[in-house]
């Protein structure tokens, strides 16, 4: 996948057609409820990601595009096109699966243009796009090899280009790089990013890996039993979430028990527990609050330790380092804000000069209102 | 020393298993019409004789067919029974698997002979068919397992890849499922095929006046001069028995290099 020509930047999502639809999708296994209520629209040319647990139904949801999972009721429209008695083998959309399923009995180019068998077209031209879909994925000449000596990193480009190759209107990526190792996984979200832009085809991926889905989409549906909990682009997801839920699935998220005061002219005036009273805009409540009893939740890395000497323009309390953790690039420290019950996590980056500090340092923590966000 | 024991007990299994069977070729080649110590000398004489017995050329023509024919027939219904319960949930699935392999530890004899009061009770001419019908009948449960093993490793979603890239369910069978399961099937055939071929009881009751190889060898026994030939004749099925095995874990080892799939053991 090397020199790729860097597409064009791509129009902003809200303003591009939607090509996947779902109106109020339901899904049962006997008493089993796996659907519940789905409604989102996916838009032409994203990067979709559905982010869950296992047994959230992402998957289901992804199959019931492909046409591999009937739904109980509701409407899967692709394309604006309804769905219901169309089969899998002629939908516009094509998968690539969990275990990538190469055919282990044919070689690299027959897996590859297996798609072709039915497609018009002579043979010079079918091994002119199958070398086309191989180059694309950076597997130019591996056409004659036999499918079960290929390295996982490279059935997963395979996989790719089969899917590819029939220029689908909708990639589904089942937890594709789930197999891969840490490296190989990092190297092949970047690609298929890439990949992705060059083709312009919608992908929807599945995952459970938040990671990923925070690097790679556009959009990403975050999913709890069978329900979307969030749908937002990744930034609004992890500063933003509207639940405790998501925001504990999305990175590390601190909670203190916090009171709502008064609320006015969109701001909010809260007292929170170890920090004390301040005022917080209302976007930061995008869980809709009203009043009383409630929690407020901040990032690890929105908070700083301020050494011997230090000051800093925001807020700051003081508190005891009860753990510390230390990753090389960073230093996780678990503070107890004087006044609070359990301890809250701050990151800390590893820069030259800075020391690592001893479980026990009595320290002052700073942070601002506006890093704060409040939960139901 | 430890394990003395051990090795010992093996090396007497072995012999006990296999000394009979190492008697038949040593006999076949003596030239003596009785089967006892001291050998007299090298002869092929038993193997020119079985080509001047009639009743044995019928009796293996009978058998070749009777055993292609159940084979072919058992791993068929094989392949649809086992592909059903794999791939498949329905309603009393556990019970219905269970009495179609339940032939499989029925005695022979209660088979036989109910088979034969039936087909006898609806007025059937006993002839080769009726034997293809209870080699079949005993061979499917076989065939099953065997091919259940085959279907259980294939993974779902080949299938499914190869429906979604625009193939429908026949041709994905044909062009993904067929070759995939084609060692187990290769399995399936050969299994059946010797078991139908050495299978006395069903050949004994159902056979009428169509002997096979088994039932034809047990009425050869009374004859003592007919021993030494059935000796050779022993001693080539021996040999072709080898040679089949050979054969399927060729085909298996093969199958399993092609698909890249890790050997977790075979025939030999």
């Amino acid at each position: 996948m090397n020199n790729v020509p860097q597409a064009a930047a791509p129009a902003p999502i809200a303003s591009r057609p939607t090509m996947i639809e779902f109106r109020d999708v339901h899904k049962y296994y006997g008493d089993y409820h796996a659907l519940r209520g789905i409604n989102a629209t996916i838009k032409a040319g994203e990067f979709f990601s559905l982010l869950g647990p296992s047994g959230c139904g992402k998957t289901t949801l992804l199959r019931t595009i492909a046409g591999f999972e009937d739904i109980s009721s509701g409407a899967v429209l692709i394309d604006g096109k309804h769905m219901v008695d169309v089969p899998a083998n002629v939908r516009p959309t094509n998968m690539v699966f969990q275990s990538y399923a190469i055919f282990p009995h044919l070689t690299v180019e027959q897996n590859v243009g297996f798609g072709l068998r039915r497609e018009g077209g002579t043979p010079a031209e079918k091994a002119r796009r199958v070398e086309e879909a191989l180059e694309m994925v950076g597997l130019k000449g591996f056409g004659k090899r036999a499918a079960h000596a290929l390295s996982g990193g490279q059935r997963q480009r395979v996989a790719l280009a089969r899917a590819l190759i029939l220029k689908p209107k909708v990639l589904l990526l089942d937890e594709p790089l789930s197999a891969l190792d840490k490296k190989m996984r990092e190297q092949m979200q970047v690609e298929l990013i890439r990949l992705q832009r060059q083709v312009g085809i919608t992908f929807i991926l599945v995952t459970h890996d938040q990671e990923e889905a925070l690097v790679m989409s556009d959009r990403i549906a975050v999913m709890f039993e069978g329900q979307i909990a969030q749908l937002a682009d990744p930034e609004t997801l992890y500063r933003r979430p509207n639940s405790r839920q998501v925001a504990n699935f999305i990175g590390v998220m601190n909670f203190l028990p916090a009171k709502v005061l008064t609320e006015a002219a969109g701001r909010i005036a809260i007292d929170v527990q170890g920090l004390g009273q301040t005022e917080i805009d209302a976007t930061q409540a995008p869980g809709a609050v009203t009043g009383g009893e409630i929690s407020v939740g901040f990032r690890p890395e929105t908070l700083t330790m301020l050494y011997e000497g230090q000051t800093t323009t925001e807020r700051e309390t003081p508190g005891t380092i009860e753990e510390v953790v230390y990753y090389g690039d960073m230093t996780y420290y678990d503070v107890r804000l004087d006044g609070v019950d359990s301890p809250v996590r701050i990151s800390m980056r590893n820069v030259f000069g800075r020391p690592v500090l001893d479980i026990g340092t009595r320290t002052r923590v700073a942070w601002s209102a506006g890093a704060l966000v409040l939960f139901r | 020393m430890k394990g003395q024991g051990l090795r010992l007990y093996a090396i007497l299994y072995l012999v006990f298993l296999y000394a009979p069977i190492a008697l038949l070729p040593i006999f076949a080649f003596n030239d003596a019409t009785i089967i006892s110590f001291p050998l007299r000398g090298f002869t092929t004489e038993w193997f020119a004789a079985l080509a001047d017995l009639p009743t044995l050329h019928l009796a293996l023509k009978n058998s070749l067919i009777i055993a292609v024919s159940s084979s072919v027939l058992a791993t068929s219904l094989g392949i649809f029974a086992a592909r059903a319960s794999t791939r498949y949930e329905f309603p009393g699935k556990g019970g219905l698997m269970g009495l179609i392999m339940l032939p499989l530890v029925l005695p022979e004899v209660i088979v036989a002979m109910s088979l034969l009061m039936v087909l006898l009770g609806i007025g059937v001419n006993l002839a080769i068919w009726t034997v293809i019908l209870g080699h079949t009948l005993i061979c499917t449960p076989f065939a099953i397992a065997i091919l259940s093993a085959a279907f259980q490793s294939l993974d779902k979603s080949l299938e499914e890849a190869a429906y979604d890239l625009g193939e429908s369910k026949l041709s994905t069978f044909r062009l993904i499922t067929l070759p995939l399961v084609m060692p187990g099937i290769i399995s399936s055939l050969l299994i059946s095929f010797t078991i139908s071929l050495d299978e006395f009881i069903i050949a004994f009751f159902l056979a009428g006046s169509e002997p096979t190889l088994p039932v034809y060898i047990y009425s050869q026994l009374r004859f003592p001069k007919q021993i030494p030939a059935i000796m050779a004749l022993g001693t080539i099925l021996v040999a072709l028995s080898v040679l089949l095995l050979t054969i399927a874990e060729y085909f298996r080892r093969r199958g399993l290099k092609k698909t890249g799939a890790k050997d977790t053991g075979g025939f030999l």
